[in-house]
């Protein structure tokens, strides 16, 4: 899946999770103050299985779902670990 | 989604297999655990036995064989377990919750070793697990906990106060939610850890045989090996990731305690007798009757679409679970209260387990998040929904 591809499907996700708000694909979120607890468990559970990754332990990191770009770069990253 | 025609043979076994158990090991020492709250051994023993304790959590972990290859039957299973168990005896049903609860963390964010090393053990039931979030001033904001954890060398050290920890004068493990200078950290903190010592709370309203306790640390040190997770995600992934497991189980829980509630009022409004007929022919009898009946099936029915999207990994598992916990908690709280009252006197008299239920339907509108606080959240799952 293209880079483009992934962080769309992640801005789809955003936007409604945060009831439409349109967001930057570098944008900040949690200090745009959209993220909160509930959110955060949503984003893990929306990569795993729209992706087919699994995030663990090591991957809490919170510079991994700052953004769209962080998100879809740990979505890459582990893709490409599992092809590996 | 028609939930009711989706039970498999499988599905219907597990129900029946596990009703079998709860009535059989479970239920006959009911009484006896909310008198003297605590849960025998025998009990846990009988559980053990039947791989309760393994219920509910990945089949790599040591869960039930088959649980990878069918998910939502596994969730359905478990379900089930706990629903049993909420029949047969609120109090057992918590302390497996509450198992569930931390084993289920562990499972999803320990690391490998910790897997390895806890997965048997908490599968088997050698070891039990809890979860330690509540304190004294703090409660449903984990956030804010006080209870500190310092970095000291390799290691941790912790003090605090722990409150209403359910299990905490009999778990040997505890998920500890603790501050520290990164953010919210969980914590692996056994029973015999040096330092800890352990206040049990009497008297309880309900629920007897939860165990509940105070944990007061002082200067516990653990090693970097306890840490689970990662800090500044104690909350936010850790203890969430225990509180889903909670408040899908006590959902079930709830049903099956109200099921006893309607057990027992079916079999006395069909056996007394008032004016001349049975009192099952009273027409506002009739009414608590079927108000019951058709609740609990309602929250049966949301318990098995949880246990579905929970299974299926549904983006809708978390909001399931939190609706089903608020329906079902204050659902047992209504039927209580109605069956306690076709009883009558004997209702809130002694000799009937009236009283034990409604006082156990009370404990459940206040754990794994309290009813005002499920309602914010439903609210804020159904602002992300809509308007479509």
């Amino acid at each position: 899946m293209q880079d483009k591809a992934i962080k769309d499907q992640i801005s789809e996700f955003m936007a409604q999770a945060f009831s439409g708000a349109v967001i930057a694909h570098d944008q900040d979120i949690f200090e745009a103050g959209f993220g909160n607890s509930m959110f955060a468990m949503q984003l893990v559970n929306f990569v795993e299985v729209t992706f087919g990754i699994e995030v663990d332990s090591d991957d809490l990191d919170i510079d991994n779902f700052r953004s769209i770009d962080r998100v879809a770069a740990l979505v890459q990253r582990k893709r490409a670990v599992a092809a590996a | 989604m028609n939930i009711a025609a989706e039970v498999t043979s499988a599905q219907a076994e597990a129900r029946a297999h596990w009703q079998a158990v709860a009535q059989a090991e479970v239920a006959p020492f009911a009484r006896q655990i909310d008198r003297e709250a605590a849960v025998p051994e025998a009990v846990m023993a009988a559980l053990r036995e039947a791989g309760a304790f393994a219920s509910g959590f990945p089949e790599a972990f040591g869960g039930p064989a088959g649980a990878q290859g069918d998910p939502v039957g596994a969730a359905l299973a478990h379900g089930a377990l706990h629903e049993a168990l909420g029949r047969a005896s609120a109090s057992v049903q918590g302390v497996l919750n509450v198992h569930h609860m931390g084993g289920s963390a562990l499972a999803r964010w320990g690391s490998a070793a910790q897997k390895a090393h806890w997965g048997p053990l908490l599968t088997s039931g050698a070891t039990r697990c809890a979860i330690a979030i509540t304190e004294p001033e703090v409660g449903s904001d984990a956030t804010a906990v006080r209870t500190r954890a310092e970095v000291d060398g390799d290691g941790w050290v912790v003090s605090g106060e722990k409150a209403w920890i359910t299990c905490g004068a009999s778990a040997d493990l505890f998920v500890l939610i603790a501050a520290s200078a990164a953010g919210p950290v969980a914590l692996l903190l056994p029973r015999e850890a040096p330092g800890l010592s352990i206040a049990p709370i009497p008297d309880m309203l309900g629920c007897r045989g939860y165990a509940m306790a105070r944990l007061i640390l002082e200067d516990v040190r653990l090693p970097g090996e306890a840490l689970l997770g990662k800090p500044g995600f104690g909350v936010s992934h850790v203890a969430a990731t225990g509180l889903e497991s909670g408040r899908h189980n006590l959902a079930w829980g709830c049903v099956g305690l109200a099921e006893a509630c309607r057990q027992a009022a079916l079999s006395h409004v069909q056996r007394r007798a008032q004016f001349g007929e049975k009192i099952a022919e009273f027409q506002l009898v009739q009414q608590l009757i079927a108000r019951m009946s058709t609740e609990i099936h309602a929250a049966r029915l949301m318990c098995r679409s949880a246990a579905v999207a929970r299974g299926q990994r549904a983006m809708t598992a978390a909001k399931e679970a939190t609706m089903a916990k608020y329906f079902a908690s204050t659902m047992v709280g209504r039927v209580a209260k109605d069956a306690q009252q076709l009883h009558g006197a004997a209702g809130i008299g002694p000799k009937t387990p009236l009283e034990m239920y409604f006082r156990d339907a009370r404990i459940m509108e206040v754990i794994e998040g309290t009813t005002q606080i499920l309602e914010v959240m439903i609210a804020r799952f159904s602002y992300q929904e809509g308007p479509a």
